[in-house]
């Protein structure tokens, strides 16, 4: 007998297991992420990361396994998946703002509507976090209106909008001009250091290095790796993570 | 223009009722299409298959047929006495639905679906997506579809003069009993309906240019 773990991990997946159709994507995947840390997930093309991420808010559903946020497994589609969604904040390579709406609206949408935030207080912590990652000033403009680097921050002001416990990034700045991404991971890399549970899919090494307390690296459908940005940089173990940073490193 | 004027009364009564039938039946059918549009894409296959089979049998029945129904089928069955003007706005309002339903519907297919993940991801329930994020995107794409349906359900409106409803479609036949000249009222009766179809087709463009900037 041990004694119940008085903090459970933020994200816990156990014995994952996800099909499309014949396609095996996601390999018994067991991983546990404690509060406040930030893994990076690195891997090729179609080894499965995007997979992983959006199966952590169950925007795909798995075959098989388990998994908890926050010491919660999560419920089957409904009203408290909704409920244990917005408590996982979500980045996407295409940003998908509201195209309908203008960029503070998108910000409020889920805090008046979800949690019944009166409008007067959501719009005061909107317009901090707009401040926060640089666009106050296009708050009124529409999402068509901003350059990538601005859209991508807007979605990121919007998710923290719904004070998340976790956040999840799949490829932030992979759609992004060059000139643009650096903008993007700086805000990134601020809500790092100030102790956001983050999962964060990317190509970005600087930033593994920098931001990351931790680098998974899948291959497959597989974890393959699991460690330090020190160590998997300077010493991988697996020939196909040597590979992987082979192929990374010379471009 | 003699018809025009020694009937004067009989038109404006008649427009009236048009337009009566016509302002019902569109807010009605809005509703109604949308709302069926929502069930056409639920997660809930019983909303879905309830949804299509409504569409797909008043799609395909002729209108004078749905009036039939409400006519002469319905009042056997003794659920509630309607009068042929309700009973017109009831039918009208059923069979241009299940239009309105379609174009929604090919509205929301067009909205990317990573609005709706978006969405998701931040914790609304379906209903909210759909209300605040999917459907205003995909009305914003079908105002001239939707529009369209919104007058041919004006000119559908006549069908209502066959089951005793005092409407424009009826001028003829009480100019024809009066021993008036049918043809040259048939002309007026005409030429109010492309006037009542101009404020639709504005309303049209001024929607088209105040959402364009939006996207
Ligand atoms: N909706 C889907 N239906 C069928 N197959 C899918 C679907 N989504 C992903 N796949 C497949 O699953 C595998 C893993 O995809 P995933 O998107 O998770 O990879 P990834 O590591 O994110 O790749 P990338 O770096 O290109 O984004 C791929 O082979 C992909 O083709
Ligand atoms: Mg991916």
């Amino acid at each position: 007998m041990t004694a119940p773990n008085p903090a459970p991990p933020m994200i816990k997946m156990a014995g994952v297991d996800k099909f499309f159709g014949p396609l095996h994507v996601l390999k018994n995947v067991n991983l546990e992420v404690p509060k406040g840390q930030v893994v990076v997930v690195l891997g090729p093309s179609g080894s499965g990361k995007s997979t992983l991420c959006r199966t952590i808010n169950r925007l795909e559903p798995i075959n098989s396994g388990t998994i908890e946020v926050d010491g919660q497994p999560l419920p089957a589609e409904g009203k408290e998946l909704a409920r244990l969604r917005a408590d996982v904040g979500m980045v996407f390579q295409s940003f998908n703002l509201f195209a309908h709406k203008s960029i503070v609206d998108n910000v409020l949408l889920a805090p008046t509507k979800v949690r019944k935030v009166p409008s007067n207080e959501a719009l005061e912590h909107a317009t901090e976090l707009l401040e926060r990652v640089g666009i106050a000033n296009q708050a009124e403009k529409f999402p068509a209106q901003l350059s990538g680097g601005q859209q991508q921050r807007a979605a990121i002001a919007r998710a923290l909008a719904m004070r998340p416990k976790v956040m999840l990034f799949d490829e932030p700045t992979s759609a992004l001009d060059p000139e643009m991404v650096q903008e993007v991971l700086d805000v990134m890399t601020t809500l790092a250091k100030e102790g956001m549970t983050m999962l964060v899919v990317t190509h970005e090494m600087g930033f593994a290095r920098k931001a990351a307390d931790r680098v998974i690296f899948m291959a497959d459908g597989e974890i393959v790796e699991d460690s330090t940005p020190t160590e998997f940089f300077s010493a991988p173990k697996s020939n196909r993570a040597k590979d992987f940073l082979g192929k990374i490193l010379t471009h | 223009m003699s018809v025009l004027t020694n009937f004067s009364s009989l038109f404006l009564s008649a427009f009236g009722t048009t337009l009566k039938l016509f302002a019902f039946s569109a807010v009605g059918s809005l509703i109604l299409g949308t709302f069926l549009a929502m069930l056409r894409v639920s997660p809930v296959p019983v909303f879905r298959a309830a949804a299509t089979t409504y569409v797909g049998m008043l799609r395909n029945t002729p209108l004078t047929l749905v009036f039939f129904f409400f006519t002469f089928a319905y009042p056997l069955l003794k659920i509630l006495k309607l009068d042929p003007d309700p009973t017109a706005i009831v039918a009208l309002t059923l069979y241009t639905s299940a239009f309105v339903c379609e174009v929604v519907r090919s509205g929301i297919n067009t909205v990317p679906v990573g609005q709706a993940e978006a969405s998701r991801a931040l914790g609304l329930t379906f209903s909210q997506m759909l209300a605040s994020v999917v459907l205003p995107q995909a009305l914003r794409a079908v105002v001239p579809p939707l529009v369209s349906t919104m007058i041919a359900l004006l000119k559908n409106t006549t069908v209502a003069a066959g089951f005793s409803v005092q409407d424009a479609g009826s001028i003829s036949y009480s100019l024809s009993e009066a021993g008036a000249d049918t043809l040259v009222g048939l002309g007026w009766v005409a030429f109010f309906f492309v006037l009542l179809v101009i404020p639709l087709t504005l309303l049209q463009r001024s929607l088209e240019k105040r959402w364009s900037v939006a996207r």
